[in-house]
């Protein structure tokens, strides 16, 4: 697929913020062109840190590089770091509060050929868990780049997750961003869909079939999972049906968050989790795992009709 | 500030041990649970470190051309607070709250928690790998500063610490020092019948690392053996000391039960007593 991908606007970013913030260093455990760290490593060799096939020593020296006011971006695929790091990323990066910036790419089943060992699908999950940590899920190229930014100028730790899979844009170069600050692409009233990353361009090509059967559907980008935005999902209870939607177990990612916020309120509408349900991936092409797995536009169509 | 301490007398610094390993007992008595052995066991470490090797400004804790020590072995903190109070960092007062709710002294080190505390520790195999970041950080900002971390020699089996070495190594960090606290014990019994770990030496220096072994209790070793380390550019340096667990006390030394144990009143006294006649040196 030729579309800019999430992992080529964090690319795309980061020499951009290189040129300018000589505090930020780059660190890769061996997969600078697939996470799309390469351009930072060929521009600034000097403040970049091949660190081979090993994780945990990765976050650790990130963590050790931010204890002297360094600003680490560590990246790998996301089934590798933050999953293989998580020791190192709960005690020596987010109790400590460092300003490290974790990157897990790779991250979802549209992932593809790979198969479920390299389709992360529980890192939003354990990353959400972690005290201090911001997760941000990036909907296309263009707000990958502005959330790469945002990232930077935030001081403690985050995690950004990126992907290889090609989608329609959802934003443009002119779209605000602003971290925690959920984003109404579509206002409608009946049902209202909240998805992040991959899924969100899916939300909307949903959303046009539903008004094409005269269901008025909202479609809301939840690119920061954590801090959440709480009042973006108040809003979303005057409709009459919520779905979110993520390339990610059910289980402890997005719709888990907005099921949390839901709960606590004394009357909601009904909640439906698009995602993996419990299981692993496997190998095939990207759409087609979207699309067997009931991650894509079709099948929330077909959920919201039966359930409406 | 702290150039030139390195004149300080041999027998001070014995004295200022003795003094860290009864605040050591002290501490644990009081907060009714703490790892002794290996506290205990590194306090001529400590003391060398803290009291001769390292350039550092108790009044200025963060001040930016101080040597950084970090602690990977976070467990044995008792050490480390007791030996920064007895350097002036803090009040010898605090010492007694370890453990205790809304202590600064948590049970393991948390970092900035304390002046001085420069690193979180606790789970172990982390610490090589902070301590090596900054001493990369400092060879970026082109300063002179050097950086050493205290390792148990039980977290040589966890995997992290040998991804750390073979960085380290590979790359000739040579502003890093590994001060390998070599006791033959962890929780759940002796180091070589939990999971091996001899010939230590040859697979650190398999790694391309420089190792020199000292006896951990003579602090003119420890001090000589950093300032070889400072002067050996081509490798980084790792400091195999060899000390004994529960140091001092007689029915603390070498008893892996000691390990993550506190002193009940009476052999509290006992050690006290020991400690003050020097009875067990």
């Amino acid at each position: 697929m030729n579309k800019k991908t999430t992992r080529d606007g964090f690319g795309e970013a980061l020499v951009e913020i290189g040129k300018n913030n000589h505090k930020v260093v780059g660190l890769c455990a061996d997969l600078t062109d697939s996470t799309r760290m390469q351009a930072f490593s060929e521009t600034f060799p000097d403040r970049f840190f091949e660190m081979g096939v090993a994780e945990e020593n990765m976050i650790g020296v990130a963590a050790g590089l931010a204890l002297r006011g360094k600003v680490p971006i560590a990246a790998s695929y996301a089934t590798f770091s933050p999953q293989n790091a998580m020791g190192p990323l709960r005690a020596s990066v987010c109790y400590s509060k460092l300003n490290v910036k974790v990157i897990g790419g790779h991250a979802g089943i549209s992932t593809g050929h790979d198969g479920a060992t390299h389709q992360a699908l529980e890192d939003i999950a354990l990353m959400r868990s972690l005290p201090n940590m911001l997760v941000i899920v990036p909907a296309d190229y263009f707000q990958a780049k502005k959330a790469t930014h945002a990232l930077v100028q935030h001081h403690g730790p985050a995690y950004l997750r990126i992907g290889k899979y090609g989608t329609s844009t959802v934003t443009n170069e002119d779209s605000d961003f602003e971290i925690g600050k959920a984003q109404v692409l579509k206002q409608g009233s009946t049902v209202t869909l909240i998805a992040c990353g991959t899924l969100v361009s899916e939300a909307l090509e949903a959303a046009k079939t539903l008004e094409e059967h005269n269901i008025s559907t909202a479609v809301i980008n939840m690119h920061t999972i954590k801090p959440l935005d709480r009042f973006a999902i108040l809003d979303a209870t005057h409709s009459d049906l919520i779905i979110t939607m993520e390339e990610h177990q059910v289980i402890g990612g997005l719709g888990s968050a907005v099921a949390e916020v839901l709960a606590e309120l004394p009357h909601h509408p009904p909640l439906h989790r698009i995602g993996v349900q419990d299981s692993f991936g496997e190998s095939g092409p990207g759409k087609a795992l979207l699309k067997k797995y009931g991650l894509d536009a079709s099948a929330v169509v077909k959920l919201v009709l039966s359930e409406l | 500030m702290n150039t030139a301490q390195s004149q300080i007398p041999t027998e001070k610094l014995v004295s200022l041990s003795k003094a860290v390993r009864i605040s050591i007992i002290t501490m644990l008595h009081e907060a009714l649970n703490g790892h002794a052995a290996g506290a205990m066991g590194m306090a001529d470490v400590f003391t060398s470190l803290y009291f001769s090797i390292l350039k550092h400004d108790p009044e200025k804790p963060d001040w930016n051309e101080r040597d950084y020590l970090l602690l990977s072995a976070g467990h044995i903190c008792p050490a480390w607070y007791a030996t920064l109070a007895e350097r002036g960092y803090f009040d010898k007062k605090e010492l007694l709250t370890l453990r205790q709710l809304g202590s600064r002294l948590q049970g393991h080190p948390h970092l900035n928690s304390l002046p001085g505390i420069e690193n979180t520790s606790g789970p172990l195999g982390q610490g090589l790998s902070q301590a090596l970041g900054v001493a990369l950080s400092l060879k970026l900002d082109s300063q002179p500063n050097r950086v050493y971390c205290i390792l148990s020699d039980g977290e040589h089996q966890e995997g992290q610490t040998w991804e750390a070495y073979l960085y380290a190594g590979a790359h000739a960090v040579n502003n890093l020092t590994a001060l390998i606290d070599r006791n033959h014990i962890q929780i759940g019994g002796p180091t070589e019948t939990i999971l091996p770990l001899d010939s230590l030496k040859e697979k650190i220096e398999a790694f391309n690392w420089n190792v020199i072994e000292v006896d951990g209790h003579s602090h003119q070793e420890i001090i000589a053996a950093c300032a070889t380390a400072k002067q050996t550019t081509s490798k980084p340096t790792a400091i195999i000391c060899n000390t004994t667990p529960g140091k001092g006390v007689s029915f603390m030394e070498n008893n892996y039960h000691w390990h993550g144990k506190f002193p009940d009143d009476t052999e509290m006294k006992q050690a006290l007593a020991e400690l003050q006649t020097g009875t067990h040196e």
